[in-house]
């Protein structure tokens, strides 16, 4: 076996006859073509099997457009299901996260500050934190009965705790050269926050708001199946009873597609406001 | 500050909670159904003697272990493989990216119809969603790898067997460990998930979904979730301290450069 | 303009890192500190600029007694890349400060770029401080402290991160503003030469804990050039002179610690 060339071959720039556009076709095939194949697999072997537990992946398409996408055009082409079914989930979710977010965003400048306050809360922290938030379920029924409530003190409970804990982390963190600037400039109280603080933190903060993004997706689904006849949660497990398999699929896909949407558009926020983070210490190094 | 004085803290803090939680209640400011923490503290205790609520717990710990242990085994060797063959890490990696995202919970229903026996379904479901924090970890500590480290054991006339040997997997093990502990958080949330909307009354999911038919109980319902996050927090202080235990040159390292 | 008497510092129970220091500075004065690397110069400065109070001893300035940073002082800091805030543009970082002088959104834009003009980086505002090299930064950061107006200026080793060129030229840069605005300087550096050059008197310290050793004045021409005032016959004795002050009671210290 050769040393030099086991590194990285396909990276190597395909010399002078390398034409863009050829090598961004030639890019496109290195990395879709396991999923292509997979997924043509799976056609074929559900088509001659004809297992209902596994629809062929045309099905499950076609599902998904029926189901949800095949309204008229005034409606975005989203059917009335759609509407039923996203609606409630998308409130539930915004709301428990944007609760969560405010409150841990608080909480953590308030320990971040505070390294007392750190140290009297800090064993009730992370034993709030170990809590599966699925546990409270049953209690939060009892409390609020069944309905958004309920959903929404669920995923607010569940993914307060990382904003929480980076705000915190990343308020004690900041660099004491910038608060002695701060300190010398007379930048005091609501604009020492606003201006040094809260930005010199906002690489921890937006990590944390990330993970509690993807965490919420979890706790709305999970809220649904239990305790819901509304949403998408609610259409994974009602299908799932009347044994409508491909439209559980189609679910399944659904959830997929929103968990990748939000990834994106956290990390386009997240480049916009924090440039600097990445300029900044890509020039240090 | 020594370490008395945060010790101090933090039980004033336990304490505090406990009574202002008790307090709440038993003024009723709050909803009737809120117990006092006295009463929800005194049902968590009595778990210790309760065999059906103990039965229930090794039931989700069976699960939960299992299914985590089958995920760093093959999570590991699935990332090993992926990072040393840089062709098929490439295929892979839009898979990768369009299934992680994926809420595991979502596939509740479909290991419930593609399962016999719950634990089975448990066990896959623990074990689906365990590998991606630790399959992730694996292959992103893999490509970090000091190349300096990989070039000097190289300059010796090494192969590639033994660069992996001794310089990728022990710098990579400290990311796989932490993959590892995020991965356990996650599969309790999915174990427990799992048997509260298809436990059959197995697991602690399962006996909560119990608690709560007959009119509810709220204080048997708190000291559960007591129980599910002292298990939580437990396992996370237990692998913590195998982290230190194992790799305390890694700790080293980075403490300097902090 | 500045009187310390007898200041004293020590962190817990360690022996002090500053012992016994007095030092007074005249109102439009550049006075440099010199002295060993880790000799406690740091902490001096942190005590006179309030940013610590110190175990021993008074710090006065303008006759007030410092208790905290008072607000016709300002410092520039060794470490530009930390004390420039990277989520700021420059001209946002010099304009930040001026909100304590009560001026409004359009002075204070005014303001910041006239100081970016007089440290010659009018073409910067716009940038951020990690878009700029290392001695352009140090010019934000002097723009910083100038557009805040401080009667006194302290300078904590404020070219020690630069390479030899771009020193020189701050250095000179200095000397200019200090011309201009008539401002009192401190300047703390571990550069002999430097010491000489920008200072009007050059206080030596000594090693472990700080103490002053010597407080020399500087018999030169206000007016300084790089070439031509580095070959001065007084420029080359008094170098000489604070050198075998550092150095030789650096060596002589050595034995005994």
């Amino acid at each position: 076996m050769t040393v030099i060339t086991g590194d990285h071959p396909a990276e190597r720039p395909t010399g002078p006859t390398g034409v863009p556009g050829l090598r961004i076709l030639t890019g496109g095939v290195t990395r879709l073509w396991l999923v292509a194949l997979l997924v043509g697999c799976w056609e074929i072997i559900a088509r001659i099997k004809q297992d209902a537990y596994f629809p062929p992946p045309s099905t499950i398409v076609r599902v998904f457009h029926e189901l949800w996408f095949s309204g008229p055009a005034t409606h975005l082409f989203l059917t009335d299901k759609a509407l039923d079914d996203f609606q409630p989930s998308f409130v539930n979710l915004s709301c428990g996260w944007a609760l969560a977010a405010v409150v841990g965003l608080a909480l953590g400048v308030l320990l971040g500050r505070s390294r007392v306050a750190r140290e009297i809360l800090d064993p009730v922290l992370q034993f709030g934190r170990a809590i599966p938030p699925p546990t409270l379920i049953p209690f939060f029924i009892v409390v609020f009965d069944f309905g958004a409530q309920m959903q929404i003190s669920t995923i607010a409970f569940g993914v307060i705790w990382p904003v929480l804990l980076n705000t915190a982390d990343g308020v004690r963190t900041v660099e004491k050269l910038q608060l002695e600037t701060a300190e010398v400039f007379g930048i005091t109280g609501a604009t020492r926050l606003l201006r040094i603080t809260l930005p010199a933190a906002a690489p921890k903060i937006f990590a944390g708001l990330r993970v509690s993004l993807g965490f919420a997706l979890v706790l709305m689904v999970i809220s649904e199946l239990i305790g819901s006849t509304t949403g998408i949660g609610a259409h994974l497990i009602s299908s799932q009873q009347g044994m409508e398999l491909p439209e559980m699929w189609a679910g399944i896909v659904l959830l997929g597609i929103l968990g990748c949407l939000f990834n994106a558009v956290f990390a386009l926020v997240e480049r916009r406001f924090l440039s600097w983070h990445s300029n900044a210490h890509g020039l240090d190094s | 500050m020594t370490n008395r004085a945060r010790i101090v803290r933090g039980t004033i803090g336990v304490a505090g909670v406990v009574a202002v939680a008790e307090l709440v209640s038993r003024a009723g400011f709050a909803d009737t159904s809120l117990p006092p923490a006295s009463s929800v503290l005194l049902r968590a205790a009595e778990f210790f003697g309760d065999t059906e609520f103990l039965t229930a717990v090794g039931s989700t710990l069976e699960a939960w272990i299992l299914g985590l242990l089958l995920a760093t085994v093959v999570a590991v060797a699935v990332g090993i493989a992926l990072s040393t063959t840089p062709w098929l890490n490439r295929a892979t990696r839009v898979l990768v990216e369009f299934m992680r995202p994926i809420p595991s919970v979502a596939l509740i229903p479909l290991a419930i119809v593609s399962f016999s026996s719950i634990t089975e379904s448990k066990v896959s479901l623990v074990f689906y969603s365990a590998c991606w924090p630790i399959l992730i970890n694996t292959l992103y500590a893999l490509r970090d790898v000091d190349p300096l480290a990989k070039e000097t054991l190289r300059s010796f006339g090494f192969g590639k067997a033994a660069i992996l040997l001794r310089v990728s997997v022990p710098s990579a093990a400290p990311f796989v460990a932490t993959g590892v502990r995020i991965s356990a958080a996650v599969g309790l949330v999915v174990v427990v998930s799992f048997e509260l909307v298809a436990g059959n009354g197995e697991g602690i999911g399962g006996y909560l979904l119990q608690t709560q038919s007959g009119g509810g109980r709220p204080d048997l319902m708190l000291a559960g979730a007591i129980w599910a996050g002292m298990l939580g927090a437990l396992i996370n202080v237990g692998l913590v301290a195998l982290e230190r235990r194992t790799f305390r040159w890694h700790a080293v390292r980075t403490e300097a450069s902090a | 303009m500045l009187e310390v008497e007898n200041l004293t510092h020590a962190y817990g129970d360690a022996p002090p890192v500053v012992s016994g220091i007095d030092l007074e500075v005249k109102p439009g004065e550049l006075v440099s500190i010199v002295g060993p690397s880790g000799c406690g110069k740091s902490t001096l400065l942190r005590c006179i600029a309030g940013l610590q109070a110190p175990t021993g001893g008074r710090v006065r300035l303008d006759g007030k007694p410092v208790d905290r940073v008072p607000g016709n002082l300002a410092v520039v800091f060794q470490d530009y890349s930390r004390s420039l805030f990277p989520w700021m543009s420059v001209r946002d970082n010099v304009a930040l400060p001026l909100r304590r002088r009560g001026m409004n959104r359009a002075q204070r834009q005014e303001n910041a770029l006239k100081a970016l003009e007089s440290v010659g980086l009018p073409g910067a505002a716009a940038k951020y401080p990690w878009q700029l090299s290392g001695g352009m930064q140090q010019r934000v950061a002097i723009a910083r402290a100038l557009a805040y107006g401080p009667k006194f200026l302290i300078m904590d080793e404020p070219f020690g991160s630069v390479d030899a060129q771009t020193r020189e030229d701050l250095e000179d840069l200095v000397l200019r503003v200090r011309g201009n605005s008539g401002m009192t300087i401190l300047l703390v550096t571990h550069d002999i030469d430097e010491s000489v050059y920008v200072g009007d008197r050059v206080v030596v310290l000594s090693k472990g804990p700080a103490r002053v050793r010597a407080d020399l004045s500087v018999e030169l021409p206000t007016a300084r050039d790089q070439i031509t005032t580095r070959e001065l016959p007084e420029f080359v004795h008094l170098r000489a002179e604070v050198g075998r002050l550092v150095r030789g009671r650096e060596a002589a210290d050595e034995p005994k610690s």
